[in-house]
C-alpha cells in the first residue's frame, strides 16, 4: 500500500528544474519544433498516437518532446490528456475499402487486382547505417525554392478504389466470412474490462496495446504456442475519411482524415466440430504507419478466436484473453510497476517489524533445538 | 438554401482543409467584398474527442478503434443564417471561420464563398491525394515466382 508522505518539496522542485534543463539539452543547439518531430519522426508520432489511443499529431509530438523521447511516458501524457476531452460522439465505422493507399501488398496473391504497391517501405533496404545522414549538410529549402520544386500533379481521374483481397476468397466460400452488423460495440474507455470479452473489446485493447508486448505474443504463435499458420493476405497503409452523424444537422459529414495501417491475415484451418475446413482470418488495424504492430495484432486476434472457431485451448499465452488483455496495456503496466519505487515507508516499517519478530522467534527456536540436540549427546557419553 | 449533399460536401472539405488555407482564403474574400462577419455564438468553439469506429475484418461488426480530436462551434450571422463547424484537430480559429463560411454558403453570397474558398480547398486536397497516389503508382511492382528445376 502507498501511504502519502510529506516534505521534500524543495528537493522535488530542484529535481523538476533539472529535468527541464536536461530535456532541453545543450542550449547552444536549436530546440526541436513540433513540426520537425511530426515531419522527421513520423513513425514515433504514429506509435504515440496508436498506444495513446488519440489521433492528433501535434499532441503526440508535444508529448514526445516533453517526455524526452520516453515513448511510454509520452503515451501516458496522451492518455491523461484524452480523459479531459468531452466526448462529442462516435464516428460511423471507417471504410478501409475506400482507403487512399500509399502501400498495399499481399503475400498470398502476386496478381492481386489493384496491384502490389510498395510505398515508402524499409523492406528491401540493406539495413546499413547511412552516414550521409550524419553529415551536417542541410537540404532545407526556402519557401520559394519549395514552391518551384513542387511537382504539380494533374488531377485527371477519379482515384480507383482498391478492393480487399479477402473479398476474392470470399466469393469461393474458401474463407470464413465476416458478418456485417451494426451492434453497438463495448467501449474500454467507458466500462472497465470484463471477461469474457467480445471480439470488439479485444480489438480495441490490442490496437492500443504495447507494440513490443503484442509483437512478442504474435511471435510466440509463430514459434508454436497456438500456431495458426498465418499468411499476410493483405497489408495496406493509407488515408481514410472519418464520417460522423451530426445531430444538429440531421446528416453525416467527414470530420477528418486519418492515416491507418490494416492487416488481414489468412490462416490455415483444418476445420473443427463447428466449422468446415476453410481459411480463417485475423485482423489488425492501427493508427498511422505501423505495419509491425498491425501484423502482430492480426496474429493475436486470430489466436484469441479459438473458442468461436471450435479449436482447442492449448494453454498458450496468446489464446488466453485474460492474460493478453490484462497485460497488453503499457500504461496500466507501467503505472503498477513504477509505483513500487515511490515511498512505501509505512508498509516497509511494518514488514521490518514482522521480519524482526519472526526472525527472533526462529532463532530462539533454533537455540532451543540445539540445546535439546546437545543433551542426548552428552547423555550418551 | 443549397441542397443537402452540397452542404455535406463543403462541411467535409472544411473539416479536412489545412488551417492556413481556410484562414487565407477567408480573409481574402471578406476583404475583397467588404464583409465583416457580425455574428452571435450559439455554441462557442469547443475542443473534444470523437471515438472512431472501424469494422472487424474490415467488413464485420464495429469496434472502437481510438479517438481523434475535433473542434466544433455554431453561430448565427446578423441575417439569421446559422453556421456549424466540426473540424479535425484542436483549432478554435479554424472552427470559427468554418462556421462563418458555412453560414454564408447558405445565403446570397453563397457563390462567392463556394468559388473562392470551397473550390480552392477541394483542389488542394485533390492535389495532395493525386500526388500521393502517383508516388504510390511508381512503386507498383510485379512479383513473379521462379519455376524451380527438377533437380
Amino acid at each position: 500500500m502507498y501511504v502519502a508522505v510529506k516534505g521534500g518539496e524543495r528537493a522535488i522542485d530542484a529535481a523538476h528544474e533539472w529535468l527541464s534543463e536536461e530535456r532541453r539539452g545543450d542550449r547552444r543547439l536549436p530546440a526541436m519544433s513540433l513540426n520537425q518531430i511530426i515531419e522527421q519522426l513520423s513513425l514515433t508520432v504514429a506509435r504515440v498516437m496508436a498506444e495513446g489511443s488519440l489521433y492528433d499529431q501535434e499532441l503526440a509530438a508535444l508529448a514526445i518532446k516533453q517526455s524526452r523521447g520516453d515513448l511510454i511516458e509520452a503515451i501516458f501524457l496522451m492518455r491523461a490528456y484524452r480523459t479531459t476531452l468531452p466526448r462529442f460522439g462516435y464516428s460511423n465505422p471507417i471504410d478501409t475499402g475506400k482507403m487512399s493507399c500509399i502501400r498495399r501488398i499481399s503475400a498470398t496473391f502476386k496478381d492481386a487486382p489493384g496491384g502490389q504497391i510498395l510505398g515508402p517501405t524499409f523492406d528491401y533496404t540493406h539495413r546499413l547505417l547511412d552516414f550521409k545522414l550524419a553529415a551536417e549538410g542541410d537540404d532545407q529549402l526556402s519557401d520559394d525554392e519549395y514552391d518551384t520544386l513542387k511537382v504539380h500533379h494533374e488531377v485527371h481521374e477519379q482515384s480507383k478504389e482498391i478492393p480487399h483481397i479477402t473479398e476474392f476468397l470470399n466469393k469461393d466460400g474458401l474463407i470464413q466470412a465476416e458478418v456485417e452488423s451494426d451492434t453497438t460495440p463495448d467501449d474500454l474507455t467507458r466500462e472497465p474490462l470484463e471477461l469474457p470479452a467480445s471480439r470488439a473489446l479485444r480489438l480495441q485493447a490490442l490496437t492500443r496495446g504495447d507494440e513490443g508486448f503484442v509483437l512478442g505474443l504474435a511471435y510466440s504463435t509463430q514459434r508454436g504456442y497456438a500456431r495458426n499458420h498465418a499468411f499476410v493476405g493483405e497489408l495496406r497503409i493509407g488515408y481514410c475519411d472519418v464520417e460522423m452523424d451530426i445531430p444538429e444537422l440531421g446528416f453525416s459529414i467527414d470530420i477528418g482524415e486519418i492515416q491507418v495501417t490494416e492487416c488481414e491475415t489468412v490462416n490455415q484451418f483444418k476445420g473443427s466440430k463447428k466449422e468446415p475446413p476453410q481459411f480463417t482470418r485475423g485482423y489488425g488495424l492501427v493508427f498511422g504507419q505501423s505495419e509491425r504492430k498491425a501484423i502482430s495484432m492480426a496474429l493475436v486476434d486470430r489466436a484469441m478466436r479459438w473458442k468461436e472457431l471450435g479449436e482447442d485451448f492449448v494453454g498458450a499465452p496468446a489464446q488466453d484473453e485474460e492474460f493478453v488483455l490484462y497485460h497488453c496495456d503499457n500504461i496500466q503496466a507501467t503505472g503498477f510497476l513504477e509505483h513500487i519505487k515511490l515511498p512505501h515507508y509505512v508498509d516497509f516499517q511494518s514488514e521490518l517489524e514482522l521480519i524482526r519478530k519472526i526472525r527472533k522467534e526462529a532463532l530462539a527456536h533454533q537455540e532451543a533445538a540445539k540445546s535439546e540436540d546437545n543433551q542426548p549427546l552428552e547423555a550418551a557419553e | 438554401m443549397k441542397s443537402l449533399p452540397e452542404r455535406k460536401k463543403w462541411m467535409s472539405l472544411l473539416a479536412k482543409a489545412p488551417s492556413e488555407l481556410v484562414s487565407n482564403t477567408f480573409s481574402d474574400v471578406m476583404e475583397r467584398h467588404g464583409l465583416t462577419a457580425e455574428f452571435t455564438w450559439l455554441r462557442k468553439p469547443e475542443i473534444g474527442g470523437v471515438m472512431i469506429q472501424a469494422r472487424a475484418g474490415a467488413t464485420g461488426a464495429p469496434f472502437n478503434f481510438g479517438e481523434m480530436t475535433v473542434t466544433r462551434c455554431s453561430l448565427k450571422l446578423e441575417n439569421g443564417d446559422v453556421g456549424h463547424a466540426y473540424v479535425q484537430g484542436r483549432d478554435k480559429d479554424k472552427a470559427e471561420k468554418a462556421a462563418i463560411i458555412d453560414a454564408y454558403l447558405q445565403g446570397d453570397k453563397a457563390e462567392i464563398f463556394a468559388a473562392n474558398i470551397i473550390a480552392p480547398i477541394e483542389n488542394a486536397l485533390a492535389a495532395v491525394k493525386a500526388n500521393r497516389e502517383q508516388k504510390a503508382a511508381k512503386t507498383k511492382v510485379d512479383f513473379f515466382t521462379l519455376v524451380r528445376g527438377e533437380d
